[in-house]
């Protein structure tokens, strides 16, 4: 006996609904049909995951997915969600998986920050009639200038990057992501003169050409790791945590193992990739310094090596740590991030938000005095150019997106990565649906979203008087705080809204 | 009300500055007098002036000028200075009582020179470990407040218009090559004298107009180098800005104009290829010094005087010049007071940074 | 002038371009009084073989053998269109029989009908193209 209910219900409106037969041609899942003797369309709700791809592809409106209105005894306790992965896991005895981000009502703080702007005693500036600058480096900083035995100073600056504005596609492998969706990330990433990351799945040959407009990921895993890899991008990523699922590694199911796939990653066709939970080479901070070290050495001191890590408790202690082991670039992954897949324990319950990983992060940095030995870059449910701004004022360099751009895609965040179906071609390596994201769309929808970021993000620095982007990092006097307590305040070094 | 350091104030104001470029003397009731006519650009809630040059026979010695709110932190402060420093003179300011300057602190000056055994054992720089010592006590000593440190200068400020300040300190017994003033229109503020600019450290003083929005971005960065920012002032912000990449970092006035207020990045791609290298090079390494908003500064130090305005140019400021003289004012009205016939009468751009030094 | 252009290698075989195109031509507003109930008969139709679909419509040859061939002159070449002049025609289909590409397809009252990329009905532009979600249809300015 299922002791499941169906989590969503397809709504048709019948009289709406033409019969042409999209829905049942786009679902990949196999919700919908046409019953041959009603000649009308039909719903097996069980298998419905709610990506609406058949609502956005319905030519005459008839469709909505609705939540399942069958309810369990009211509980405050024991909610859904309890109850019915209790029924799962009692039918199969395992793991309970999910992907993208955290989605419990935890807080989020920034929705709990407000932006200043200003008012009489200084002037706001228009970005339609001055410039408004939102370029910015990432790397080491030389605070103590160097001069040669003349006396001159020597203009050269250490291995960076730079951004035209302060935001870079975070790591998807391909292999958890299309070829179709890494092409769109690439192509958009040059056009903005950003970066995209290859995630620790390698790089497809065919995309060694947006070389300059790459982070090259190196995982626990190793996939796709070789000399010509480290050389192609423009930096390279050491991922020692991920916000989505901190302390685990990662698990490509075989079936993903496409020729291409394996090729890329070098290892055989089929087979599982499974990535250990932590760096076998790496057990402590002086063997991070070694394989930092040894990248440097390996790509001639040319490349800005990023050590990536989860937001998770010790947070400020461990990025100091990180400041100290010659990473040029900390990117810190909030519990909110994303993932293609997790199990739904890891992903709901360890890790901290961002906001305050990056608070603390900063803060500490700055009191040892080694915040220029490093840049920050934030992840972890960037929704927003908002969130940006307010990243950047609590003290990031830059930030990371990845559901955003997936979103952007065409991800409808039905969080069902992990099967490998996806209806929109990201999540997913069967050819027939891949075709389905089309990187000459894709890849101008990312340049879009990004290109209204950035405009958004100058009116709201313009709205400051700020013309310059640099000149918001850190200034923690653009952000008051709305409902928060003073521990609250205290860590994130803003005022209360009003004080 | 909460002072200067509890709150951030705004404020808006008026600057001047006089220059002899021959090092000739000029006496202090110049600079009132062109002050004075800018009244309305202040509120009668702060005045000051930076004379350099005005301590001739004492040269040698580090001029400390001392607030103190009590006979206790006078005591607590010269155990430190004892502790710290040979003072070869100590005394009151000498002040004139006027009606309208009221509620004076204890106002001390001591000429020190710092004690040669500590230095040593401190490992530091000269001017390093007296920057150190005056941050220490306008940190640490509560009460007391070194407002002005440099050689053979001085800062005398107060709350009160301008024109009443300089006749408190009675500066028409004062001469110097250079001087600056200052005329206050904060938004709030309780009236507390320390919040009075110029702000000094060191040789350094800085008159400032304006607000600026990249305060905090600022101040975190500098804070990370030892100064602590007790005032949350813009003009003491600034002032340890300079103080960090002219002393520390050796950078001329003119390249830290281009790291404070630097060109845009539109204006950057069209120079010559080696000034290109080099504004990127200070873009990117001291980005966090970028000083963003309205501001238009007026910078002493030892034998030079800048002026500079924020980028976009969101204050006026204006510059004369004849053959010996320099005068930097907010209004044309504060130079023509002093000097009716100006060969050359300019405003600089935003950025560009206008500075004067004693010819040899 | 403008021409689709059919990227085979978009196409996902959702048959939307049928359904847009039998709506842009119908006259009704209304796309569920437009289609519902009724056996379509679009101007493009996808051509399909396992995998592999894309969609079929009128190439408008620069050098016509439909409008060569039409026994009544009921077919002419304007802008760069091949049009079709629904009272001219005779119905005799030899259009039919003689286009390459199997464009031209006969309507219910037995005249013949083709793609006239939507210049003849209320769209003004082709409601394929705009209506296909993956781009495989593209307008494309082509020289005459």
């Amino acid at each position: 006996m299922e002791y499941l209910l169906n989590e969503y219900e397809v709504e048709r409106d019948d009289y709406r609904c033409i019969r042409c037969g999209v829905c049942a041609r786009q679902c990949a899942n196999g919700v919908h049909s046409l019953n041959e003797v009603t000649k009308r369309m039909e719903a097996d709700n069980s298998q419905c995951v709610n990506c609406h791809r058949c609502v956005s592809l319905c030519p005459s409106g008839a469709l909505k997915i609705v939540k399942n209105r069958h309810t369990f005894r009211d509980n405050a306790n024991w909610s859904r969600d309890n109850i019915t992965e209790i029924y799962k896991q009692a039918a199969t005895g395992g793991v309970l998986l999910s992907s993208m981000g955290n989605p419990k009502d935890y807080p989020g703080y920034f929705d709990r920050m407000l932006i200043n702007a200003s008012q009489v005693t200084n002037p706001s500036i228009d970005p339609l009639r001055e410039p408004m600058e939102t370029k910015t480096f990432l790397g080491k900083k030389i605070t103590d200038i160097v001069r040669d035995s003349e006396g001159r100073i020597v203009y050269k600056s250490k291995p960076g990057l730079e951004l035209s504005v302060p935001i870079m596609f975070s790591a998807m492998s391909y292999g958890s992501i299309s070829y179709n969706a890494h092409e769109s990330l690439a192509r958009a990433s040059r056009d903005l003169g950003i970066y995209y990351n290859t995630g620790e799945g390698g790089l497809h040959k065919d995309f060694y050409q947006y070389g300059a407009n790459t982070i090259v990921q190196v995982a626990s895993g190793r996939f796709g790791v070789h000399k010509d890899y480290l050389e192609a991008g423009a930096a390279i990523e050491i991922k020692m945590g991920q916000g989505a699922k901190p302390g685990i590694g990662g698990h490509l199911p075989g079936a993903k193992i496409i020729k291409d796939i394996s090729e890329t990653r070098m290892i055989p066709e089929g087979s599982d990739a499974i990535s250990p939970a932590p760096h076998h080479d790496i057990y402590s901070i002086e063997d991070l310094r070694q394989l930092v070290y040894s990248l440097k050495e390996a790509t001639n001191y040319k490349k800005p090596v990023i050590v990536k890590i989860a937001a998770v408790h010790n947070v400020a202690a461990i990025a100091s740590g990180v400041a100290r082991s010659g990473a040029d670039i900390i990117a810190i992954d909030g519990y909110r991030g994303g993932t293609g897949a997790a199990p739904t324990r890891i992903r709901d319950n360890v890790g901290i938000p961002i906001e305050l990983a990056l608070a603390s992060v900063d803060e500490r940095l700055r009191q040892e005095g080694i915040r220029e030995e490093v840049s920050i870059v934030v992840g972890g449910s960037i929704r927003s150019s908002a969130d940006i701004v307010k990243a950047i004022a609590l003290g990031a360099d830059a930030v990371y997106i990845a559901t955003s751009a997936l979103i952007a895609l065409g991800c409808h965040l039905c969080r069902n990565c992990q099967m490998g179906k996806c209806n929109w071609g990201i999540a997913t390596q069967d050819p027939e649906l891949v075709k389905r994201l089309n990187p000459n769309i894709g890849y101008k929808r990312l340049v879009n979203l990004i290109t209204a970021w950035k405009h958004e993000i100058e009116e709201m620095m313009g709205g400051m008087g700020i013309n310059s982007i640099e000149a918001l990092k850190g200034n923690r006097f653009m952000l008051r705080g709305i409902g928060l307590n003073q521990k609250e305040l205290d860590i994130l070094g803003i005022k209360h809204a009003g004080e | 009300m909460l002072r200067e350091g509890e709150v951030r104030i705004p404020s808006g104001c008026a600057i001047s500055g006089i220059f002899h470029k021959k090092g000739g003397n000029i006496n202090g009731s110049d600079i009132i007098k062109s002050i004075s006519v800018m009244h309305d650009r202040s509120n009668g809630l702060g005045g000051g002036f930076a004379g350099y040059g005005i301590y001739p026979e004492y040269k040698n010695y580090y001029a400390f000028h001392v607030f103190y709110d009590d006979k206790a932190s006078k005591a607590a402060c010269e155990l430190f200075l004892e502790d710290h420093f040979d003072i070869v003179n100590l005394s009151r300011i000498p002040t004139k009582k006027i009606d309208k300057i009221r509620n004076e602190p204890l106002i001390w000056r001591y000429f020190v020179a710092p004690l040669p055994t500590k230095l040593a054992s401190r490992q530091l720089d000269e001017r390093e470990y007296v920057a150190q010592c005056v941050i220490n006590v306008n940190s640490k000593i509560n009460g007391a407040y070194i407002f002005s440190s440099g050689k053979n200068m001085g800062i005398f400020k107060a709350v009160g218009f301008p024109e009443d300040v300089g006749e408190f300190y009675m500066l028409d017994n004062y001469e110097g090559y250079c001087w600056t003033g200052h005329g206050r229109y904060p938004t709030n503020t309780p009236g507390w004298w320390g919040g009075a600019h110029p702000f000094g450290i060191l040789d350094y003083s800085v008159v400032h107009n304006g607000e600026i929005s990249s305060y905090d971005a600022n101040r975190r960065y500098i804070e990370s180098y030892g100064y602590k920012c007790n005032l949350l002032t813009d003009t003491e912000v600034i002032s340890y800005i300079i103080d960090f990449l002219n002393r520390r970092q050796r950078l001329s006035f003119q390249d830290i104009a281009s790291i404070i207020a630097a060109p845009f990045w539109s204006t950057i791609s069209k120079l010559d290829e080696k000034l290109q290298q080099k504004l990127i090079y200070f873009r990117n390494n001291y980005a966090s010094l970028l000083i963003t908003g309205p501001f238009s500064i007026l910078v002493g130090s030892e034998g030079k005087l800048m002026a500079l305005n924020d980028r976009l140019k969101l204050r006026s400021m204006i510059v004369a010049e004849n053959d010996e003289m320099a005068y930097v004012a907010s209004e044309e009205c504060a130079i023509r007071i002093l000097e009716p016939q100006i060969n050359r009468l300019y405003a600089p751009r935003g950025g560009e940074a206008v500075v004067f030094s004693l010819e040899e | 002038m403008k021409r689709i252009k059919i990227l085979q290698e978009w196409c996902l075989g959702c048959r939307l371009c049928e359904y847009y195109c039998a709506y842009a031509n119908s006259d009704i507003k209304d796309m569920v009084l437009a289609l519902k109930d009724k056996e379509i008969k679009p101007k493009l139709v996808i051509e399909s073989k396992g995998t592999a679909t894309f969609a079929l419509s009128c190439r408008h040859c620069h050098d016509a053998i439909c409008v060569k061939s039409c026994i009544s002159g009921a077919m002419t070449r304007e802008n760069g269109v091949t049009r079709l002049d629904r009272e001219k025609c005779v119905g005799c289909q030899t259009c039919v029989l003689v286009c390459p590409f199997g464009a031209v397809v006969v309507s219910e009252d037995g005249i013949i009908d083709k793609c006239e990329l939507c210049t003849n009905n209320r769209e003004g532009e082709p409601k394929c193209v705009r209506g296909c979600p993956n781009g495989a249809l593209v307008l494309e300015e082509v020289e005459a």
